[in-house]
């Protein structure tokens, strides 16, 4: 058996089982060929420091092993290293890939054949291929790739009965010209074949492995294997006709800002309807009041009574108001699952239909705006779900600086769905003219900060550069299993940073710390923002759960005005405790501290100015005068924004693509 | 000329691509330096949508600035 190249990733094989890689671009069908082999008999296991799953099962005597959709195996980012290693390690690779796009395709295919590792392709999506009109000799691609080429209809299951007899007449294929003299120099050096090509092509992290200099000849050997690419497509594709579809039309509507709009204000529309109302509303009145607080809480805490008293100090840990046994849990199960879960499913419908890199598109002039790129728009949509969740997936922009950015605004500005039911029932109440003051307040402090932030921090966003795949339905088994495996991932991962959460504000609830903070805050809360005292422990609640803070104000007895301050001053201030946990795991100690400080600052700062500002306008204070208020906001937004031109002119600029 | 300044509809021959890592993405795609691409889309300050044959790719207003292209085919 090949000695494992994954470092960390534990896989019980069998002695003697032949390790079976699944490897494809993206959007390819591989998975379905992975259950199709697999049956029921699947582990996942996360690869070690990503937040990948990578799904393994037996297929007889041997394990077949699934590897993330890419486009190359180099080290672009974590699906690729994951990929490299995977494909490294193993016997035989059944390569996926797409008729309908061969000349994108056949890139990874050449590179995994250069490796030295037996291939078997299946040549996928032949109907759909056939539908617009291409044609593929699958006989002379066979021929010229030097491996067996299998057509199949992945859906219909056409084509697996061959492909199962074909499986192990996998073999190395004819390789890109030039390479093999260059790669017998190496091997004396490097162990393996797979391995000595990848140090030609540069890869630093292979490099380091065996102590040598990455190669520089990358670019060189990925044009020659381009002009292979291209030269075999020429000899088996036949296009006979072009057809423009209505996915075609469709996606070109989704990129225009004129038709893009109005589709993506419809996609948030649904999205709101169904999460904002049906889950927040029914769903989670089901899982968290019936379930968590009706049943299981009372359990709990009967339970533990039995043993220690509730006003003891470890029972305040236990069972009390914020206990680890009873709030965090309802929390995380009642309140945060199904709104987890409702987020994730409309961003792998999004993902699985080809809209989502569309949106990227559609947006990215916006966000290039505020130091992000297209790319920034899926941290930000989450954001509206749960800010821990938005932020772990911060890991998937493309370069620090963007991190950055997008994890500070997404602490500072944007509500999560916790909060924002709260938020938007007090603001039903008040007016349309107060719901104005309160959105463009806090869209004008999320373009100022991330226009300050992109001209302060040095650098540039990276650019946008993607593939946009062709528009088609999603399949529903592939966005459930999506959605389960993220949904489940995220809860894992965050389950112990709520808990820890819980623990240290049980820990400031019984040592006073929680008073005394609601004191310091209160002079601030009253003469600077003109709210009542009891306002400053809704802000600190805040710290606990987003959704406390909010819900200790609808207990005050405000006018308007105050409600929108303390609604300002709450959206703005510190992200919920667990939010904060994940910026201190996720970056450096000073950074996090940063940004929890400047949220403070910040919060307080435009709070204060909007309570300030009304009280200028209306000497009266009889009837609040809004208008002015927000146009001083957008005044002030335009004086930053055009202050952060001019400087970013002065500014050299260096350009990090990505 | 370069690849911002194109048209909808329009053909080109990508002439060079700033950044060694950008062009390897490229190659990965199936655009070269030397290929002709079709400018399909261009978003109003936007990224600029290019295609060569059924592959699309959405490259940010930045980079296409970068980008080396002769016009009209």
């Amino acid at each position: 058996m090949a000695h494992c190249h994954c470092p960390g990733l534990k896989i019980e094989a069998p002695a003697g089982a032949r390790r079976i890689v699944l490897a494809g671009n993206p959007n390819t069908g591989k998975s379905v060929f992975f259950n199709h082999f697999t049956g029921m008999y699947v582990d996942v296991s996360n690869y070690p420091g990503t937040t990948l799953d990578i799904s393994y099962g037996r297929y007889g005597s041997d394990m077949v092993i699934d590897t993330p959709g890419v486009y190359g195996i180099s080290s672009f980012n974590d699906e690729e290293r994951i990929a490299r290693d995977i494909i490294l390690s193993a016997d035989l690779v059944l390569n996926v890939v797409s008729a309908a796009h061969l000349e994108r395709d056949l890139f990874l295919t050449q590179q995994i054949i250069d490796t030295g590792v037996p291939v078997i392709v299946a040549l996928n999506m032949m109907d759909d291929a056939k539908r617009m009109g291409i044609e593929v000799d699958v006989d002379r691609l066979s021929q010229l790739l030097g491996v067996p080429v299998i057509p199949t209809v992945a859906v219909k299951k056409e084509g697996f009965d061959r492909l199962k007899a074909e499986l192990f007449n996998a073999r190395p294929g004819q390789a890109t010209p030039g390479l093999e003299e260059e790669l017998n120099q190496l091997l004396n050096r490097v162990g393996s074949r797979g391995e000595a090509l990848l140090v030609l092509e540069g890869d630093p992290v292979i490099a380091a492995r065996h102590g040598c200099e990455p190669g520089t000849r990358r670019e060189e050997i990925y044009r020659r294997r381009r002009e292979r690419v291209n030269e075999i497509c020429q000899q088996v594709v036949r296009e006979t006709s072009r057809s423009t579809g209505v996915a075609a039309t469709l996606g070109r509507w989704m990129i225009k800002p004129l038709t893009g709009v109005p589709i993506l204000f419809l996609a948030l529309w649904a999205m709101y309807k169904a999460i904002g109302v049906f889950i927040a509303g029914t769903v989670v009145g089901i899982t968290e009041e019936t379930i968590m607080q009706g049943i299981y809480e009372p359990a709990v805490r009967q339970f533990v009574e039995q043993f220690i008293p509730q006003s003891s100090i470890p029972g305040t840990i236990l069972i009390g108001e914020f206990g680890l046994l009873t709030m965090t849990v309802t929390y995380l199960l009642g309140l945060l699952m199904p709104l987890v879960v409702g987020f994730y499913f409309f961003l792998s419908l999004f993902e699985d239909s080809g809209y989502l890199p569309r949106i990227a598109t559609l947006v990215d002039r916006l966000l290039t705006s505020i130091g992000l790129n297209g790319r920034g728009v899926i941290p930000i949509i989450l954001g509206f779900g749960c800010v821990t969740m938005a932020t772990i997936t911060t890991r998937l922009l493309s370069s620090d600086r963007e991190r950055k950015i997008a994890i500070f605004l997404l602490g500072l500005t944007i509500p999560c769905s916790a909060q924002l039911g709260v938020i938007a029932g007090m603001l039903a109440t008040l007016g349309p003219q107060y719901l104005a003051l309160y959105a463009l307040v806090i869209f004008s402090v999320l373009v100022m900060a991330g226009t300050l932030l992109s001209t302060l921090l040095p650098g540039k966003s990276a650019d946008l550069f993607i593939d946009l795949p062709p528009l088609r339905l999603p399949r529903l088994d592939n966005v459930l299993k999506k959605t389960g495996t993220k949904s489940y991932h995220f809860l894992k991962e965050a389950a112990p940073l709520f808990a820890l959460g819980a623990l240290i504000i049980s820990i400031f609830q019984v040592t006073g710390i929680l008073e005394f903070l609601q004191n310091l805050l209160a002079p601030l809360t009253v003469g600077w923002l003109n709210l009542p005292r009891e306002a400053a422990t809704a802000f600190i609640m805040g710290i606990v759960r987003r959704d406390f803070g909010a819900a200790g104000l609808t207990d005050l007895a405000l006018t308007p005005l105050q409600t929108i301050v303390a609604l300002i001053t709450i959206t703005l201030f510190v992200p919920c405790i667990a939010s904060i946990l994940v910026i201190f795991k996720e970056r450096t100690k000073k950074e996090a501290l940063f940004i929890w400080g400047s949220s403070w600052v910040a919060a307080f700062l435009v709070g204060g100015l909007v309570a300030q500002l009304a009280r200028l306008f209306s000497p009266a204070g009889d009837k609040v005068q809004v208008l002015p208020v927000i146009l001083v906001f957008a005044a002030l937004t335009l004086a930053i924004v055009g202050m952060c031109m001019f400087l970013r002119r002065t500014k050299p600029t260096t350009n990090i693509p990505g | 000329m370069t690849l911002d300044r194109m048209k909808r509809g329009q053909r080109c021959r990508i002439l060079s691509i700033p950044s060694e890592l950008i062009r390897a993405q490229a190659l990965r795609f199936g655009i070269a330096e030397g290929e002709v691409v079709t400018c399909c889309e261009v978003i109003p300050a936007g990224p600029v949508v290019i295609s060569k044959n059924r592959q699309e790719i959405a490259i940010g207003r930045g980079l296409a600035r970068q980008i080396e292209v002769e016009g009209s085919f």
